[in-house]
């Protein structure tokens, strides 16, 4: 019960309009639990989305991309006339040169935590007359299943199998079914270079993705060089993973300085779903701060007409010794209580919203629905609320702290 | 008579309405207030008496001339300033109590002295006391302003103007709104604050029968002095 006089006087007033103030708490826990539901809603997607990404795409790839020929070739020598020729892909192979080095200079960098190569082909899974086009990938399966967790998909067989057994195949769940194959079986597999093989199912995996349970599987990388008739030193890709993947941009730079090969980061390969995934979260994050900026006007309203209630107060105040920077803190302070209850209040709606949405199974490869608690979103969801409320509060106070008591006392 | 502590000092003071029309409300005005006076501004309606009081309030600040309060010159001085001064230096009673509806008598009479924070909240509120006791309305402590009359209203005010022990107490019409016997209360108040406490009052006043009184008595019309009397 010891209080400042200017805490005293906010509190009685909070306390003795506690209608108002319950009204204007309420606005903002609409306001602050909505902006963080949508929010969180919008954070669920993006990471969902990111988790879909990652799933077969690390955070930098290096691969050899298309070279076009310059279309002027001019002579050296001043008689000779110059060519111009029609611009084309003079790549001759994509092919790494020297794979085992670069990896190794690559993996040395200490901003990497783990590197791959990988070795793709067209593939063609065969049974009697079926036959399924789809990408095989000829991996280290241990390596990769550290980069990608591929053994978390894995729904018979093991990935161990594959290691160092030239002859096995990890395949998704869709050829399986369509094929009508199963673990242990054989299938048979042919390149577009007309590479048929034999081989043996050791592992089927289900990762929810239908397109790549489809088309997708694993073989060693020896086996994936000889489908596309390359030695040992044909690779691909090399995949690369940072500690921070929203960094990947600025890593791949550093990379791109110890090689000629293309070095693209996960956002420039990924650029038009992380575009989509852009648009929707300005999308939530506009509308979630409109409702938020109605919010900050129903404190306004509420304060502006007390304060035109209490310009007697106002006048008395000021007369008994009170400064306009009293008058103002005392308003303010109101408006932050207002907005601290609103805020904790909307922060409690806010949770259980997302806990309500959590619930809901969306079935397909999403599941359950992509929202999570996230801590950096409640501290923003709070930060903005109490500031939006304060400001919203500063103005009427503001207009208190002019108030000219001698106006008031001539009436 | 003459070697009295000077408490408030105005050196032609002047002030213009410009709204409807320009107009000097009050006009050249000079005068010394003393130590544990009781002094009343008298006037017919209109005279400018309130204008002048809320000159030497502080509250108004746009005036010309000069006003000095404990030999400290007061005009020109920043807003904040004004207010400390009011503060800790100035007590005011008007006409209508102007307490503050939400708090109880004891929180309206303690505002004043703990913004001015001089006090621990319990010497405060033990100080709170001892004013109401002085104005015989201890028993009201803890009722809400607003449930009290208006005779113990206007004394509630008395004793908030007074918990900082101001200089001066400064009043327009107190009496104005109280009946017979609760005028002659506030009066009696009145000479006991400057007589025996030696603090001094000004009160705009149009009671004649209060102002002859007071010690003295200053008489305005069209916003000049026209008159002083000592009332003996
Ligand atoms: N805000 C104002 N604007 C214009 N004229 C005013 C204002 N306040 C007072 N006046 C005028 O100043 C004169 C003095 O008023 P006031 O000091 O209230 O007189 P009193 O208190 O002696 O009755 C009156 O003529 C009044 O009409
Ligand atoms: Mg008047």
């Amino acid at each position: 019960m010891k209080r400042k006089a200017n805490v005293e006087i906010a509190l009685t007033h909070i306390v003795a309009r506690r209608k108002q103030t319950f009204t204007a708490a309420l606005g903002v826990t609409i306001g602050v639990g909505v902006y963080l539901f949508m929010n969180s809603l919008s954070a669920g997607f993006s990471k969902f989305s990111r988790g879909e990404i990652f799933k077969n795409s690390a955070h930098i790839k290096i691969y050899k991309n298309d070279e076009i020929c310059s279309p002027f070739i001019p002579n050296s020598k001043q008689d000779n006339v110059n060519v111009i020729v029609n611009p084309q892909i003079t790549t001759l192979s994509k092919k790494i040169i020297d794979p085992e080095n670069l990896l190794n200079v690559v993996k040395s960098q200490s901003y990497v935590t783990n590197a791959i190569s990988q070795v793709y082909f067209d593939a063609f899974y065969n049974r009697g007359k079926a036959q399924i086009r789809g990408t095989g990938n000829g991996v280290n399966i241990i390596d990769y299943d550290a980069m990608f967790s591929t053994s978390k998909y894995m729904v018979a067989g093991s990935i161990n199998n594959l290691q160092g057994n030239l002859n096995g195949i990890i395949i998704g769940s869709g050829i399986a079914e369509k094929l009508n194959l199963g673990i242990n079986e054989n299938i048979t597999v042919s390149s577009s270079f007309g590479i048929v093989k034999v081989m043996k199912i050791v592992g089927i995996f289900t990762t929810g993705n239908s397109l790549n349970d489809q088309s997708r599987s694993y073989v060693n990388i020896a086996t994936a060089q000889q489908f596309i008739k390359e030695g040992p030193s044909y690779v691909s890709t090399i995949f690369v993973n940072t500690p921070n993947a929203d960094r990947s941009g600025y890593y791949a730079e550093q990379l791109q300085q110890l090689t000629e090969y293309t070095v693209e980061d996960w956002q420039t390969t990924s650029a038009d779903l992380l575009s989509g995934d852009k648009t929707r979260s300005t999308l939530m994050n506009s509308i979630s701060l409109s409702i938020l900026l109605m919010t900050a006007f129903i404190i306004y309203n509420l304060l502006s007409s007390t304060i035109m209630q209490k310009i007697n107060d106002i006048a008395i105040l000021k007369a008994t010794g009170f400064s306009g920077t009293d008058v103002i803190s005392i308003f303010l302070m109101e408006a932050v209580i207002m907005g601290l209850i609103g805020t904790i209040m909307g922060m409690i709606l806010g949770a259980v919203l997302i806990w309500m949405m959590s619930g809901i199974y969306m079935g397909g490869p999403v599941g359950y629905f992509p929202i999570s608690f996230e801590l950096s979103l409640f501290i923003q969801s709070f930060v903005l609320g109490i500031v939006i409320t304060t400001c919203a509060g500063y103005f009427p106070a503001r207009n208190a702290a002019n108030v000219d008591p001698v106006e008031i006392f001539r009436k | 008579m003459n070697n009295r502590e000077i408490i408030l000092h105005t050196n032609s003071v002047g002030k213009y309405f410009y709204d409807p029309i320009k107009f000097k409300a009050i006009d050249d005005i000079s005068f010394d207030v003393y130590k544990g006076e009781f002094l009343t501004l008298v006037g017919k309606s209109g005279s400018g008496k309130s204008t002048l009081l809320y000159c030497l309030s502080t509250m108004d600040t746009a005036y010309e001339g000069e006003l000095y309060i404990k030999g400290e010159k007061v005009t020109g001085k920043k807003p904040n300033e004004l207010a400390n001064i009011r503060n800790c230096t100035i007590g005011f009673i008007f006409q209508f109590h102007y307490l503050l509806p939400e708090f109880s008598c004891l929180m309206n009479i303690m505002l004043p002295a703990l913004k001015l924070n001089k006090y621990t909240y319990e010497e405060v509120e033990q100080r709170a006391y001892e004013k109401m006791k002085l104005l015989d309305i201890e028993d009201q402590a803890l009722k809400p302003a607003s449930k009290l009359s208006g005779g113990q209203q206007q004394r509630v005010a008395i004793a908030r103007a007074l918990i900082n022990d101001p200089a001066i107490i400064m009043c327009d019409e107190p009496t104005g709104n109280l009946d017979s016997k609760n005028t002659q209360i506030v009066f009696e108040i009145f000479n006991r604050i400057c007589h025996e406490l030696g603090q001094t009052i000004i009160a705009v006043t149009h009671d004649l029968d209060f102002a002859k009184a007071s010690d003295r008595t200053i008489e305005l019309a069209d916003g000049k002095i026209i008159s002083t009397y000592e009332n003996n």
